[in-house]
């Protein structure tokens, strides 16, 4: 984020707080290009040139890497029961140190109950068996010779945002920890229609209970309905295959719905009438209601987005022009628009989406704003296809039990300070 | 374009669909023999429930051994979503908010404990989900849990549940 001298007297604003017309965006980097427009001059013999544009560089290498000054870019982890159950573990992807959408393999969240298994893909196989006209086994050189799909989606963890939805009081962390429990990738694999189809799935056969192959065997039930209509064997991640923390060498993908769901290591397909309960559709991940009682069976992810330019631990390089930045997403289709206040929440501007907008993967929003350095709040509130809108904090909590953490999807809202640090507040 | 061609054009892109649908075949064949346990779940019904037998009594002693250290001494203490409740750090203890015995085994035989899943007996898992059980008041000390008894018992929590899926399909809650 860099000063700017352009006078604020010209700025079209489009709401308070300073958020700008979205037609300020050209105008002011046609300006900063006028601007920095050099004067022609002597070349000057005692310019410092760098030792690297004086030397041979590092030769070609297999397997490249982040520059080393971008060590500091990593995933934030969390491990609850560390002493006693370190396997258990959570990492979350840093979004305030990315830009784009898609993420990379390296810091795609990770939530493992069981730690990340080490598996042998020569002795890996997909079983998929039950309420089937052939039960079917695959390995991996088989599967890479059917036809692949290639599609960009989200995963999110039913648990991401649990701090902002469970903490007395809010939370002083960045995004990796506030957030960073949903990833975009680009997954490239098999449709599951097709290998159900092949199996030949039997009327009777409504709901697939799928498991991994780690040491938990972690299983969930899910509707056939959504197997055979979007489900997806993700072999590859951006290209390459699947890295171990996302279920190499397989794993389940259902677009939209609570990563739990999403079997890792996937090995079985167990075709049923009806879901079986498992321990993670029993308990972990059902919501307990205000009033006691509790929703099982809640798989798609509600509409949602957060700021990651500014946001949290950050601090503001003094008053001037900034682009307001973040992600936007919904396990419903596609991201419809984004608003942004810069005066928590009295007025609202529509934000730029990044094209294309793609359905259920992370959107990338923006809206260039001048801060005259006076204290305010961000925030922004994205809308899906079907009309579903972020709720504000008390309203979502209003609906749950004090306890709950899982499917939060409320409005964040960002403090900049006249001092310029970005802190973490409930509105 | 005649109706005729019409109708003979979707035909020939239905066929075309259904072969790509169809894929290459090239899944072998799965035989019962070759399918573990934890390809499968037990259900609610009790299918899938191997023969065997154990009692709260029985269960504490394994508690004991192999629980304690994550879910607290008695199962309400933690740290780690202690399976006894009411308590104050998990609102969703496994033996009262669940809505199914059954599952209680199913999780404990292929899950537990967290490092090294898979090694307890059928009768040290049925003694492990008494010991829960009856921890949590649903059954008394005496009765074993087997594969007729533990899907006969009733948990409190069954019938609070809101099946989401069923209501509103993916629409999100």
């Amino acid at each position: 984020m860099t000063r700017s001298t352009k006078d604020s007297a010209a700025l079209e604003y489009a709401a308070g707080g300073g958020l700008l017309s979205r037609r300020m965006l050209l105008a002011s980097a046609a300006a900063g290009g006028a601007a920095g427009l050099l004067q022609p001059s002597m070349a000057r013999a005692e310019a410092e040139i760098p030792e690297w544009t004086k030397a041979a560089g590092a030769r070609a290498r297999g397997y490249g890497a982040p520059a080393a000054a971008e060590s500091a870019v990593q995933r934030a982890i969390i491990e609850p029961w560390q002493d006693v159950a370190p396997a258990f573990s959570l990492s979350g992807t840093p979004h305030h140190k990315l830009r784009g959408t898609i993420t990379p393999s390296g810091l795609h969240y990770e939530v493992h109950h069981g730690g990340r298994p080490d598996i042998d893909p020569a002795r890996h196989r997909l079983m998929i068996h039950g309420l089937v006209e052939r039960p079917l086994q695959f390995d991996l050189d088989v599967l890479e010779r059917y036809p692949m799909v290639t599609a960009t989606h989200f995963l999110e963890c039913a648990g991401n945002s649990l701090f902002n939805a469970v903490m007395p009081e809010p939370m002083q962390a960045g995004c990796d920890m506030l957030h960073g429990l949903v990833s975009n990738t680009e997954w490239a694999g098999i449709p599951m229609r097709v290998l159900m189809e092949e199996a030949g799935v039997k009327p009777e056969g409504k709901w697939v209970v799928a498991a991994g192959a780690d040491g938990p065997s972690l299983a969930r039930s899910i509707p056939m309905e959504k197997i055979m209509s979007d489900g997806m064997l993700a072999l590859y991640q951006n290209g390459e295959r699947i890295r171990p923390e996302q279920g190499y060498p397989m794993r389940l993908l259902l677009p939209g719905f609570e990563g739990n769901m999403n079997i890792k290591w996937l090995t079985s397909l167990w075709v049923t009438e009806a879901p079986v309960h498992t321990k993670d559709e029993s308990g972990e991940y059902t919501e307990i209601l205000a009033d006691g009682s509790s929703l099982q069976f809640t798989f798609a992810m509600g509409v949602k987005s957060f700021i990651t330019h500014p946001s949290s631990t950050m601090t503001m390089s003094g008053p001037g022009f900034y682009e307001i930045s973040g992600l936007a997403w919904t396990g419903s289709g596609k991201v419809a628009k984004v608003e942004v206040s810069a005066d928590g929440g009295t007025s609202w501007a529509e934000g730029a989406l990044a094209g294309p907008v793609l359905p259920q993967a992370l959107t990338r929003f923006s809206l260039p704003w001048h801060w005259d350095g006076s204290p305010l709040v961000l925030m922004s509130r994205a809308w899906d296809e079907t009309g579903a809108v972020q709720p504000p904090r008390a309203d979502w909590k209003a609906r749950y039990h004090a306890s709950n953490f899982l499917h939060y999807n409320a409005i964040q809202p960002w403090q900049v300070t006249a001092e310029g640090a970005v802190q973490n507040v409930y509105l | 374009m005649s109706i005729f061609k019409c109708t003979a054009t979707a035909a020939l892109l239905l066929t075309a669909a259904a072969a790509r649908a169809e894929g290459p075949g090239l899944g072998q064949p799965l035989e019962a023999a070759d399918i573990p346990f934890y390809a499968t779940y037990v259900t609610p019904e009790g299918t899938g429930l191997p023969a065997g037998s154990g009692t709260a009594a029985q269960g504490a002693e394994i508690y004991a051994a192999k629980c304690a250290t994550c879910h607290g001494a008695t199962g309400s203490e933690g740290p780690v979503m202690p399976p006894v409740g009411p308590n104050d750090i998990w609102a969703k203890p496994a033996g009262s908010y669940w809505p199914y015995a059954t599952t209680l085994f199913d999780y404990i035989r292929r899950a537990m404990p967290l490092e090294a899943p898979k090694s307890l007996s059928d009768d040290e898992v049925y003694a492990l989900a008494a010991y829960i059980l009856e921890r949590n008041g649903v059954i008394d000390e005496q009765t074993a849990m087997t594969a007729e008894t533990l899907p006969a018992v009733k948990m409190p929590n069954h019938g609070n549940f809101l099946d989401v899926w069923t209501k509103q399909g993916a629409k999100p809650w």
